[in-house]
């Protein structure tokens, strides 16, 4: 299905998603009503105390739950009407994760990893092979191409995991705390990394309950109790560092 | 604000006049506390008073340095430099943050609506973060040290409004066990009238 009336550089919508968890009386809701748009070239953070619903929001919006209402809008094409088949491709050319554990496979190498992608939409070997040495460079570490996942550092696994999310095709990159299990030095070359590949025109949703990894985002929405309570964005830097007084 | 440390401590790099010591100051902390030249004049003078700066004789060469007053670090001076690298910041104010009161006022009044002033002033904070954080983007890695004096006094905000944020947070989660434990009423005026204050006129009889 055709997306009439979303903007063509609007890569991801959620429209009214819920989610609620059993029934009657035991049901959990999750989700209620939560809308989100992120359009090419924007970084939208998502916050909220544990258990707020971001997570969910975020396995949501890639295909990988089934909202219990409401509708997903990736790149134009409607979740809902999509088959299994349909939203696996889909995330295989669109979407692209980054999760705290950076989840590479230790028994490829790094450009292996970011070729997995490629090679499981069936794309020609050169082809995938070149399309992830540009990836590798996009987050400028296409010398460790033959390094295996236990050779790196931490940051340097997560920028590989990056590479991997946008890779090919993929525009749209999904983290949940991407800077979780990093130190705070690095967690800031991660973010400058993902910032980066939004700034050329992907876009991304990071999870965070870092509001310091948020400020990365163009904006910040808040999640409590499944709810959006608000959304942030930027305003003038002057009035921050004007001093007030002498001394 | 140690403004008297920081002129010392520019001071004992070499002799410097007014406008320079201003000059240096803003280089070294990113314009982000600018001084006027007569607080630079105020606090050498208060300086010289305690021994710890002097004025040097007029014999510099160079025509830049033509009319002007240069003064020097003394040894106690140094020691005073010494002493300020050595120890820590003393925050005296800190339970005077008016934020914290803001809060502290707030949850003790009848029909105020805690969680919006918590989610409005974290929105603020979190927009600020945001622009501090593009900036930092936008310097890039330090390459001179004017540079990575300025991306450590951004640092600093930076992680004074997280700070914040994550304060908000917690305090956000605090009121609500204590609005779930029935701790959270508001406090009414009480109805003890306090000992001290100004004295009512007398009534005559």
């Amino acid at each position: 299905m055709s997306s009439g009336g979303i903007s063509s550089d609007v890569l991801l919508q959620l429209d009214g998603i819920s989610m609620h968890y059993g029934k009657g009386e035991t049901a959990v809701t999750a989700l209620s009503g939560v809308d989100l748009t992120v359009h090419a070239g924007e970084l939208v953070a998502i916050m909220g105390a544990s258990g707020s619903g971001k997570s969910t929001l975020l396995t949501i919006a890639g295909g990988l739950t089934t909202p219990t209402s409401g509708e997903v809008i990736v790149e134009g094409q409607w979740l809902s009407t999509a088959s299994a088949a349909g939203i696996a491709a889909l995330r295989r050319r669109t979407l692209g994760f980054v999760f705290q554990d950076f989840n590479l496979i230790p028994a490829l190498s790094a450009l292996e990893n970011v070729m997995l992608p490629l090679d499981l939409d069936g794309w020609k070997r050169h082809k995938a092979r070149s399309a992830a040495m540009e990836a590798l460079r996009s987050v400028e570490l296409e010398n460790r191409a033959n390094h295996f996942p236990d050779e790196l550092s931490g940051g340097q696994q997560q920028r590989i995991a990056i590479a991997r999310a946008v890779v090919g095709t993929r525009r749209i990159i999904l983290a949940d705390e991407p800077t979780g299990a990093l130190d705070s030095t690095t967690g800031e070359v991660v973010l400058r990394m993902l910032r980066k590949r939004v700034d050329a025109g992907a876009s991304g949703v990071l999870v965070t309950h870092d509001a310091r990894h948020a400020a990365w985002a163009d904006r910040i929405v808040f999640l409590r109790d499944g709810r959006v309570v608000d959304e942030s964005v930027g305003q003038s830097v002057n009035s921050l560092l004007t001093p007030v007084t002498g001394p | 604000m140690s403004v008297r440390q920081s002129l010392l401590a520019i001071l004992d790099q070499g002799p410097c006049y007014g406008y320079q010591l201003r000059s240096e100051f803003d280089r070294r902390t990113g314009s982000t506390w600018p001084l006027n030249v007569g607080q630079i004049y105020n606090t050498l003078d208060r300086l010289a008073r305690d021994g710890l700066v002097g004025k040097l004789e007029a014999n510099r060469s160079g025509p830049e340095s033509a009319g002007q007053i240069y003064f020097r670090i003394t040894e106690a001076g140094r020691s005073e430099v010494a002493g300020w690298l050595g120890s820590p910041v003393e925050r005296t104010a800190a339970t005077r943050d008016e934020l914290a009161i803001k809060l502290a006022i707030a949850v003790t009044l009848p029909g105020v609506d805690i969680a919006r002033v918590i989610q409005v002033q974290r929105a603020a904070t979190l927009r600020n973060l945001q622009e501090l954080t593009k900036t930092k983007n936008a310097t890039g890695d330090p390459e001179t040290s004017e540079n990575l004096a300025w991306l450590l006094i951004v640092d600093s905000l930076i992680f004074q409004a997280e700070a914040e944020v994550r304060w908000l947070d917690h305090s956000e989660a605090r009121l609500a066990r204590a609005s779930a434990d029935g701790h959270a009423a508001p406090l009414p005026l009480d109805t003890e009238i306090p000992k001290r204050g100004r004295p009512s006129k007398a009534v005559s009889a």
